[in-house]
Order: structure tokens, then C-alpha cells, then sequence
């Protein structure tokens, strides 16, 4: 079967419509909303890489998102760098710690593996939180006269919404075509059976690595973004643990492993999650309910959306990737 | 160095050890027998703290009599939520026992935070203190820790001598010769993993004698029962116990040089450090 260009597509346009919104009608509500779907988006596909493709389940994935976020807001605050190189480097430092781990955490398997990555994040934050050059325990906040070299405050905001904007769409093209190449089936074989990828001579240690050091990158970035704008950073807000596993049932929601799935499933339970806050009924047990949901999908629909359409509808496949 | 402070916090860390183990003893004995890691450990601790309160404000009980009852309803609690999340997921990938267990944690976080709210609650609860050297120890911290020792030698006879205790490590070996000679394997999971809870909840409602909690008090002995098994083996009950003295000990001794928020650090590394250098712990555990 042929695969039609719309796996591209459909992804793309999805991100599209939800990032264009805001910047066709410049309000601040629906840039806001929009920022908070998109960053989801990025977590969640970034996420995908080392879970979905790869098959190595992460619960550690938030640790990248603040080790960007605290290096770029170091620069920015303490070291007066401009926004986009920070960025830019927050995005390396995840991608580099990544790199560094992933050597030795990658040869662990299964429920190992989650345990270590757990173990990364939670020993990362203990640390930041005796590190003096970041703040410590109350972290760093950002004098608001940097903003002034940006337009202020609210350009500030409209602008890192754009380059939020720009990075969830380069993740999802980057999803795509990981998926796609050669690089992507490698992973997918590893997912599969890792032993039997090894003896047909995928180099399965340097393909995971990378895989984790590219699921890496992307939430340093983000991390970068959030945090400049949030003027704030502490260890707490920078490595909470409920964001991993937000992630996780984010993508388990859309379809692990699929290039739109994770895209889906995160619109989907943000959106879902706005429902319970503001139910009269739900609000007070709003992660009950949450809870309630991943387990009936852990359940009866681990494939996620996707990946049941994909199984019940095989016409689908050539369509939804 | 103060060698009298060095010695009391050493005190204080051992007794407090023994109870974080039992909490990582059950744990790892879930682990040990259908390879799931129960991420609803810390609610369940949490609400064995819960129990406790109320078995001693509600009831009226004395607060020993309080922990038996509460470790009964640990029991329970445990063979419903195999029923409910885990026996669906047993053979499948890891990923799926993880979130269902997770989702159970959630489930008893929301209801729990929506019920009972987060303000502190404390059982005013002493038995006096007992002098030994420079180290001033409250006697209910004694009693937690002698409580919890033998619950772990209560475990280990269970196991060794009883039939279910057999059975119990029939299915851990291989569980498909133990449903061939007969073994109900099924009940056996269900019972591990209440078994695995009810030591949970025990060394909640016993923490609950020492400090005052809320609801999500749990989380932090959840972390510490992942460093502690994973120290002593994942899946080895007596490596729980000497892993969780270790890491009590620990966290008496790393106060003396640095500030307290470095025992944390100190953990979490030395946890990393040990699933990449020696994964099946100190005593081994269960194999990949």
C-alpha cells in the first residue's frame, strides 16, 4: 500500500489550525489556550520518539523540559544572552544530558528503564535545589526590565508563542520523518524485539541513543520558552513528575508510536482536562476522573485512537501514520 | 565532628530505616511475584496513615490495635485493586501495568484531596522518650521500628512454612508449573498484591504514630521505597528490609557534614548509580 502524503499533511494541518488560530484573531485567550495545546504537542511528540518509536517507556521525560528551561533562563536572567540563543542552548543542554545518560541508562529494559528515568528527574531536581548558581530552593526570577529589550512584556508574550509555534512544528515534521526513514525503522525493530534488531545488524545502543538525545532536544526548547515567560523558575515548578506521566497518557490516549496519535491525544486530554476543571460536578475529582480514563484505556484501547483506527479501519493506514 | 549528634541522628535514622522498609518490603514483594511495579504504593501508604487516624478518632482504638485493623484493610484494598487494574495487564508490555497502577494512584489522590483535603492531620500520640547517651529517642519511634521488624519476620515465616506462602513462591518461580500442579495462580497474584499493600499501609499507619500527613505525604515514601528495593533487589523481601536500615542510615549520617537537603541528592544519585552499575541490587533480585 501506498502511502499517501496526507500522513504528513493531516499532522501538520492539525498544528497549523490549532497554532494560525490565535494569530487570526490576536486574542490574548486563545493565544494562550493555543500555547498551552501546543506546548502539549511538543512534549507529547517529542515524547513519542523514545516511547512510541523506540519502545523505552520514559517517566522522565520532564526532566529535559526544566534542565532547558533553568540554562536558558540562567543565560537570559544572570548572563544577559539573548532569547534565542538561550533557547537554543537549553535545547542542547537537555539534548546533551540525554546523550551522556543515555549510554549507560539505555542498556536497562522495561520497568528498569522507567525506574532509572524517574530516579534521573528526581535526583536532577534534589540537586537544583542545593545549587546556588540557580537559585536553590527558591529558584530565579527575571527582572522585568529584560523585557524592555524584547518590546515589553506583551510582545514577549505574542513572541515566544511564534517560536513555540515554529518548534511544534518542527518536532512534528521531525516525527515524521524519523518514522519514515531508515533511521525510524531501526527504532521500530528495537521496539519490536531488541535482540532480533541487534543480530540483523541494527547498532541498537547508537540508535537509541540518538532517539533519546532527539526526544530530548525538542523539550529543552520548550521548557526555554515556557520558562522565560513565566519570569520565574523554581525546582519544584521545573521537574514536576505529574508532567511525565501527563505526557505519557497523552500519547498512550492518540496512539504511541504513530506520528499523529500523540498530536491527537494531546488536544484531546487538554481538552478533556479543561472540561473537568470547569464542571461544577468533576472539578474537586478532576484527577479521579483522569485517573478513571487512563485506566480504561490502559485497559481495553492500549493502541490509542490511532492505532485502533488504524487496526479496525485498515484503509486508514494510508492516511494516518 | 560532634560525635554526639553523629550518634543520635545514626539512632534516629536506623529506627526510622526499619519502617521505610517494610513500606519498600511490599514493594518489591509485588515486583518479586507478576513483575509490576505498583506506582499506587504511596496513596496506599497515605491512606494507611488515613486509616490509622480515623481507626483511633472514629473508633476510639489505641493506636497499635489501630495499625493491625488498618493493615487488614491494606489487605483488602490491594486484592481489589489487582481486580480491578492489574490482572488485565499482567502479561502485557510493562508500560500497561505501570499507567494501570498509576492510574490507581490517581483515582486515590482525587477522591482523597476532594474527601479529606490537604490540611495536616496528626494522632496525638506519645509514649515518652528513652535516653541513650546523647541520643534522646520517643519511644513510639522504638516500637515502630521493633512493629516493623516483625511484620518482615512474620512475612518471612509466611512464606517459608505456610501453604499459601508456598504457593505464593511457586507462582514467583514460574507460573505456569504452578497452575500445572494445580496451584490457583490467579488468587495467589491477587493475594500477593494485597499482601504487598497491606505492608504498605502497615508502615503507613505506623509513620502516622511519628510525624503528622496529609494525603499527599505518600509520594515521598513512594520514592523512597523505589531506592530501597532497588538497593536490596528488586523482588527480594529481605533485601528490602536491610536496604531500607541503609537508607535509614543513611539519611542519619549525610545531615552530620551536609545540609539536610543533600540527603535527597544523595539518595536519588546512589538509586541511578545502582541500576547502572549493579541492577539486581545488593542481595539480587529478581532477574530481567
Amino acid at each position: 500500500m501506498k502511502r499517501s502524503l496526507w500522513t504528513l499533511v493531516l499532522p501538520v494541518l492539525v498544528v497549523l489550525a490549532v497554532g494560525l488560530y490565535p494569530l487570526l484573531t490576536q486574542q490574548d485567550v486563545h493565544r494562550e489556550t493555543s500555547f498551552t495545546l501546543l506546548r502539549a504537542v511538543a512534549l507529547a511528540a517529542s515524547l513519542n520518539i523514545i516511547l512510541g518509536f523506540t519502545g523505552y517507556v520514559s517517566f522522565g521525560h520532564v526532566v529535559f523540559y526544566g534542565l532547558g528551561g533553568y540554562v536558558a533562563f540562567y543565560l537570559v536572567a544572570e548572563k544577559g544572552w539573548p532569547f534565542w540563543s538561550a533557547v537554543l542552548m537549553g535545547g542542547l543542554a537537555a539534548a546533551l544530558l540525554a546523550f551522556l545518560i543515555g549510554a549507560g541508562i539505555l542498556r536497562l529494559r522495561g520497568a528498569y528503564f522507567a525506574l532509572v528515568t524517574i530516579g534521573v528527574n528526581e535526583a536532577m531536581k534534589a540537586f537544583i535545589y542545593n545549587f546556588q548558581p540557580f537559585g536553590g530552593p527558591v529558584g530565579l526570577t527575571m527582572n522585568f526590565a529584560v523585557y524592555k529589550a524584547y518590546g515589553g512584556p506583551r510582545a514577549v508574550l505574542w513572541m515566544t508563542y511564534h517560536w513555540l509555534f515554529v518548534v511544534t512544528l518542527i518536532v512534528v515534521a521531525v516525527s515524521y520523518w524519523i518514522r519514515v526513514s531508515k533511521f525510524g525503522l531501526g527504532l521500530l525493530s528495537i521496539r519490536e524485539d531488541e535482540d532480533a534488531a541487534e543480530v540483523m545488524g541494527v547498532r541498537t545502543s547508537w540508535f537509541k541513543t540518538w532517539a533519546f538525545t532527539l526526544s530530548a532536544f525538542f523539550p529543552g526548547l520548550v521548557g526555554a520558552i515556557f520558562f522565560f515567560r513565566n519570569a520565574s523558575i523554581e525546582p519544584h515548578d521545573a521537574f514536576p513528575l505529574h508532567v511525565s506521566i501527563e505526557s505519557i497518557v497523552m500519547v498512550m490516549l492518540g496512539g504511541q508510536g504513530t506520528v499523529i496519535g500523540p498530536i491527537l491525544g494531546s488536544i484531546g486530554y487538554q481538552w478533556m482536562r479543561v472540561f473537568l476543571l470547569t464542571n461544577r460536578l468533576l472539578k474537586n475529582i478532576q484527577l479521579a476522573v483522569a485517573g478513571g480514563l487512563l485506566l480504561l484505556i490502559v485497559l481495553f484501547i492500549p493502541a490509542g485512537l490511532v492505532g485502533w483506527l488504524r487496526r479496525r479501519f485498515p484503509a486508514t493506514r494510508r492516511f494516518l501514520l | 565532628m560532634d560525635m554526639g549528634f553523629l550518634f543520635a541522628s545514626l539512632i534516629d535514622g536506623l529506627l526510622l530505616g526499619f519502617v521505610f522498609g517494610v513500606a519498600a518490603i511490599g514493594l518489591t514483594l509485588i515486583f518479586g511475584v507478576m513483575e509490576v511495579i505498583n506506582l499506587a504504593h504511596g496513596p496506599v501508604i497515605a491512606l494507611g496513615m488515613f486509616g490509622l487516624y480515623f481507626a483511633a478518632t472514629l473508633l476510639g482504638l489505641h493506636p497499635y490495635a489501630g495499625t493491625v485493623l488498618t493493615a487488614a484493610g491494606g489487605l483488602l484494598l490491594g486484592i481489589l485493586i489487582y481486580a480491578i487494574a492489574v490482572h488485565r495487564v499482567i502479561g502485557a508490555p510493562h508500560l500497561s501495568s505501570l499507567l494501570a497502577t498509576y492510574s490507581i494512584n490517581m483515582m486515590i489522590i482525587g477522591i482523597g484531596t476532594a474527601l479529606l483535603t490537604t490540611s495536616p492531620r496528626n494522632i496525638e500520640f506519645t509514649l515518652g522518650s528513652v535516653t541513650l547517651g546523647t541520643a534522646t529517642i520517643p519511644v513510639t519511634r522504638i516500637v515502630a521500628a521493633l512493629a516493623s521488624l516483625l511484620a518482615a519476620v512474620a512475612l518471612y515465616l509466611f512464606m517459608q512454612y505456610t501453604r499459601w506462602g508456598k504457593f505464593i513462591r511457586a507462582v514467583t518461580d514460574n507460573r505456569d508449573a504452578a497452575e500445572l500442579v494445580g496451584i490457583p495462580s490467579t488468587k495467589v497474584l491477587a493475594l500477593s498484591f494485597g499482601l504487598g499493600t497491606m505492608l504498605a499501609a502497615f508502615s503507613g499507619a505506623l509513620i502516622a504514630t511519628l510525624f503528622p500527613f496529609t494525603i499527599l505525604e505518600g509520594g515521598k515514601y513512594e520514592l523512597k521505597s523505589f531506592v530501597i528495593s532497588v538497593l536490596g533487589g528488586l523482588g527480594n523481601p529481605m533485601g528490602a528490609l536491610i536496604g531500607g536500615i541503609i537508607i535509614g542510615l543513611i539519611e542519619g549520617l549525610v545531615p552530620v557534614f551536609l545540609p539536610t537537603t543533600w540527603v535527597l541528592v544523595v539518595e536519588f544519585v546512589l538509586f541511578v548509580l545502582i541500576l547502572l552499575i549493579r541492577p539486581t541490587g545488593l542481595f539480587g533480585g529478581r532477574a530481567q
